[in-house]
C-alpha cells in the first residue's frame, strides 16, 4: 500500500505541482525567476563547487533520461562488457564529483557569512534533497553494481507505466530500500522544483547562440514618413 | 541610412566640484534598498585614482568591452558558446570585495546604552550579514586622494605613463586631480546588451536608453563583466542585475534625470543626437586613435535638409528632430568638438561625453599669474596633467584630439579674460582663437552655453510621447524603496 502511495500516486502529485505551480509562477511572478547566483558574494569556492556540480549532474541526468526514453538503444550500448565497464566507471566518477562538489557548496553556504544570509529555507531544503539524491545514487552505484543495466528492467518500465497512467509499482517493490529512497526523492525534488531556485534549469539560454548582439525594442510602431 | 535618436549627455569636468550630490540624488531615487546598497548608478571618482569598482578600467582583469579580431568585433569576455559555458562560474565577475561591503551604524546603541563612564558608540555593521565589521572601502574611498601611492599610483592610466611623468604627477605641493562623475553611457554598441544570455537587456528604439528587463533577467551576470564601465550591477539579494535607467520615468514626465537636476555645479547637459545606426559596426571597428573621429562622424547634422528627410523616412518624429536642433550635446560634441567619450577604445560607442578639465592642466608652473597665449601652447605639452593620461581617458590615446579641445578651451578663457578683466590684449585673444580654429562668435556661444544657460537650455528632453504613461497616476513617493513605476511587485525574494 505504501509503495502504491509513494511510487504510484506521489509522482503524479509531484509532476502536477511542477507544472501547475511552475506555470503560475512564470505567469504571475516572473521577476522571481532567477538563478539566484551568489558568485558576487563569494567566487573562489563557488568555482570548485558549481562548475563540477553542474557539468557532472547534467551528464548523469542525461544518462537517466536516455535509458528511460530509449531503453532498447541503451541496452545495445551496454551489450559489450567493455562499454558497460566504461559507463559504470564514468558514472561513478561523475557521481562522486557531484557529491564532493555539493558538499563544498553546502559548506560554503554554512560557513560564509555573506552567502548564508542569502540562503532561504527552501534553498536548504533543495540542498538537502539534492545531497540525499546524489548520496543514495553514489551508494547504489557502489553497492548494487550494474545499475545501468537493471535500471532498464526496473525504473524504465515503472516510469513508462506512470506515463501511461497505469502505475506498475511492482517493478520497484522488490528493490532495496535505498533504491526506493532514490526514486521517491527524485520526485520530491520535482515537487520542490517550482517553489525554488531550481526553476533556472528551464531557462537554459540557448537562444543566445543565434540572436543578434544588439537588441533594440520599439515601444511605438516606427511610422515611416 | 537608418537614422535613430539618442538621448545623450555632456559632463563639463571643469565645472565639477566633486560634491557627490548627483550620487545621493540617484541613490535616494533608485537604489535605496536591500541588495542595491552598493549600486552607485551614478558615482564620482577622483582622477588619477582607481575608481569604482577598483581598477574598473583594467580590462585585462575584468574583460569588458569589445576586441577587434580580423574583420570581426568580439566581446572580450568570449564568444557566444564560451560565454554560455561560463554561466556556472564567470571568472571575470567582480565580487563584492572589488566594490565594498555596504555598512551602516548601530545608531540605536547611542540612545539605548546603559549609563556608564564611557561615551556610547555606534558600531559599524555590515548591511549584508548584519554583523559588526571593519570598514575597509567605500564607494568613493579615494575621494580627493590624489598623489596617493595606494590609489592614484594604481590608476590603470597612470601605470602606463613614464616614471618621469608619474613623479611629476605626484610631486609634493604639485599634486593634481579632477573629478570624474560617471553614469551608464547608454552605448550604441553596448557590451551589456550583447552579452546577456537571456536577451533581457535592450536599447529603447525611441530614445536609445539601455534598460534591463527585470522579468527576463535570470541572473547569469555576464553583463556585469561585459560592461567595460562596470555600470551594470548584480543585485545580490534579488538575483537580478540592475543599471542606470537615465531616469526615463522622469524624462517621460518632462523632468531632467535626478542626477542632472540636482547637479550643483550645473556641469550636466542633456539632449538628443541623431545618428546613423547603419554605421555602428564600422565606427566601432576603427583603430584606437580614430575612434573618436569615427563616432563624431556618425552623429548627423539635424539642420541638414537631407538628414531631416532621412529621419522622417526612418520614423524619427518631427518633434524629436526639433529637439535635436536645440540639443546642447550636439553643439558640444559635433559643432564645437569640445566633448569626448570616455575610453572610446572599449568600442561600445558610449553616448556620454566629457569636456576635459582645463584647470589641472593649466596650473603647471602657475605662480598665481595668468599666462599669455603663447605660453599656454608651449606649456600644453609640458602640462601638469600629462596629455598622454588625458588622451588615454578620452581619446583612445590620440593626443591630438585632446590638444584640439584644450586649444579651444584656452581660447574661450583668454577671450573672456580680455573682455571681463581687460589685462589681456585683443590680439592675444584673437591669436588664441586662431590657434583653436574658432571665430569669436563661436567662442562667445561656448562661453554662454558653459556658464550662463538655465536648465531649459542645458537639458533639452525630447517629447517622449507616452500618452498613457503609467506613472501619471502614481505618487513617486509611494514607490520609494520599491521597484519603480509599472512593476506591481516589490523587488524582494519571494521564492
Amino acid at each position: 500500500m505504501s509503495d502504491m502511495i509513494l511510487f504510484g500516486a506521489f509522482p503524479y502529485v509531484a509532476v502536477a505541482l511542477l507544472i501547475s505551480v511552475g506555470i503560475y509562477r512564470y505567469c504571475v511572478d516572473r521577476y522571481s525567476w532567477s538563478s539566484q547566483s551568489s558568485q558576487f558574494l563569494e567566487s573562489r569556492v563557488l568555482f570548485w563547487g558549481s562548475v563540477p556540480w553542474h557539468y557532472a549532474i547534467l551528464i548523469i541526468l542525461m544518462a537517466h533520461f536516455l535509458a528511460f526514453l530509449f531503453p532498447s538503444g541503451w541496452g545495445v550500448l551496454l551489450g559489450r562488457p567493455i562499454r558497460l565497464y566504461l559507463l559504470e566507471v564514468t558514472g561513478l566518477g561523475l557521481g562522486i564529483s557531484t557529491l564532493i562538489a555539493l558538499a563544498l557548496l553546502i559548506f560554503r553556504r554554512v560557513l560564509n557569512a555573506r552567502v548564508s544570509v542569502v540562503t532561504t529555507i527552501v534553498d536548504w531544503l533543495v540542498l538537502a534533497a539534492l545531497l540525499l539524491q546524489v548520496a543514495t545514487g553514489v551508494y547504489i552505484a557502489f553497492t548494487l553494481r550494474w545499475g545501468s543495466v537493471w535500471y532498464l528492467h526496473t525504473a524504465t518500465p515503472w516510469l513508462w507505466s506512470l506515463v501511461k497512467f497505469d502505475p506498475q509499482v511492482q517493478y520497484l517493490a522488490a528493490l532495496p530500500a535505498v533504491v526506493k529512497l532514490h526514486a521517491f526523492n527524485a520526485f520530491l525534488i520535482l515537487a520542490i522544483f517550482p517553489f525554488s531556485r531550481l526553476v533556472h534549469v528551464v531557462s537554459v539560454p540557448l537562444s543566445y547562440l543565434s540572436r543578434p548582439y544588439q537588441v533594440v525594442v520599439w515601444y511605438r510602431e516606427r511610422r515611416a514618413g | 541610412m537608418n537614422i535613430r535618436a539618442q538621448v545623450s549627455s555632456v559632463f563639463h569636468l571643469d565645472k565639477c566640484i566633486g560634491c557627490h550630490t548627483c550620487s545621493i540624488a540617484c541613490k535616494n531615487l533608485w537604489t535605496d534598498r536591500k541588495g542595491a546598497e552598493y549600486m552607485w548608478w551614478n558615482n564620482v571618482e577622483t582622477k588619477p585614482g582607481t575608481g569604482y569598482p577598483t581598477k574598473w578600467e583594467d580590462q585585462e582583469r575584468y574583460n569588458g568591452g569589445w576586441e577587434r579580431s580580423g574583420s570581426q568585433l568580439n566581446l572580450k569576455l568570449g564568444g557566444r558558446a564560451s560565454l554560455i559555458g561560463k554561466i556556472f562560474h564567470n571568472p571575470s565577475l567582480p565580487t563584492m570585495d572589488d566594490y565594498y561591503e555596504p555598512f551602516t551604524y548601530r545608531y540605536s546603541d547611542l540612545t539605548s546604552a546603559p549609563a556608564g563612564d564611557d561615551q556610547p558608540t555606534a558600531r559599524p555593521v555590515s548591511m549584508v550579514s548584519g554583523k559588526p565589521m571593519k570598514i575597509e572601502a567605500g564607494p568613493n574611498w579615494d575621494d580627493d586622494l590624489s598623489g596617493s601611492n595606494i590609489y592614484a599610483a594604481n590608476d590603470p592610466g597612470v601605470v602606463q605613463l613614464s616614471v618621469e611623468e608619474q613623479q611629476q604627477l605626484f610631486a609634493i605641493e604639485k599634486m593634481v586631480f579632477f573629478h570624474l562623475p560617471r553614469i551608464c553611457n547608454h552605448c550604441l554598441n553596448a557590451g551589456c546588451v550583447a552579452s546577456c544570455p537571456s536577451g533581457a537587456i535592450y536599447k529603447r528604439g525611441e530614445d536609445g536608453i539601455v534598460l534591463i528587463n527585470q522579468d527576463k533577467c535570470r541572473g547569469w551576470r555576464m553583463c556585469v563583466s561585459a560592461c567595460p564601465y562596470k555600470k551594470t550591477y548584480y543585485g545580490w539579494s534579488s538575483g537580478k542585475s540592475e543599471k542606470c535607467i537615465l531616469c526615463y520615468p522622469r524624462q517621460e514626465a518632462g523632468e531632467a534625470p535626478g542626477c542632472f537636476h540636482s547637479c550643483v555645479g550645473r556641469i550636466r547637459f542633456l539632449g538628443v543626437l541623431l545618428y546613423d545606426a547603419d554605421r555602428i559596426e564600422s565606427a566601432a571597428m576603427q583603430g584606437d586613435k580614430e575612434l573618436v573621429a569615427a563616432q563624431r562622424e556618425m552623429i548627423l547634422d539635424p539642420f541638414d535638409p537631407q538628414v531631416i528627410a532621412e529621419a522622417k523616412r526612418s520614423g524619427v518624429p518631427e518633434e524629436v528632430v526639433k529637439a535635436a536642433q536645440k540639443s546642447p550635446v550636439y553643439k558640444f560634441v559635433k559643432e564645437w568638438g569640445l566633448a569626448l567619450p570616455l575610453h572610446p577604445e572599449f568600442r561600445t560607442l558610449p553616448m556620454l561625453f566629457y569636456v576635459p578639465p582645463l584647470l589641472p592642466v593649466l596650473s603647471m608652473d602657475n605662480l598665481g599669474k595668468q599666462k599669455l597665449a603663447d605660453d599656454f601652447f608651449t606649456t600644453l605639452e609640458r602640462a601638469r596633467l600629462p596629455m598622454q593620461y588625458l588622451a588615454g581617458l578620452f581619446a583612445g590615446g590620440n593626443e591630438e584630439e585632446v590638444k584640439a579641445v584644450y586649444r579651444k578651451l584656452i581660447a574661450v578663457r583668454l577671450q573672456r579674460r580680455h573682455l571681463s578683466v581687460g589685462d589681456l590684449s585683443a590680439e592675444e585673444a584673437a591669436k588664441a582663437c586662431a590657434a583653436a580654429e574658432l571665430n569669436s562668435e563661436t567662442v562667445d556661444a561656448i562661453y554662454r552655453m558653459t556658464a550662463l544657460t538655465r536648465i531649459k537650455e542645458r537639458i533639452v528632453i525630447p517629447p517622449m510621447l507616452r500618452e498613457q504613461a503609467i506613472e501619471a497616476g502614481m505618487d513617486p513617493e509611494q514607490y520609494k524603496q520599491e521597484m519603480g513605476f509599472g512593476s506591481r511587485l516589490p523587488p524582494k525574494r519571494r521564492w
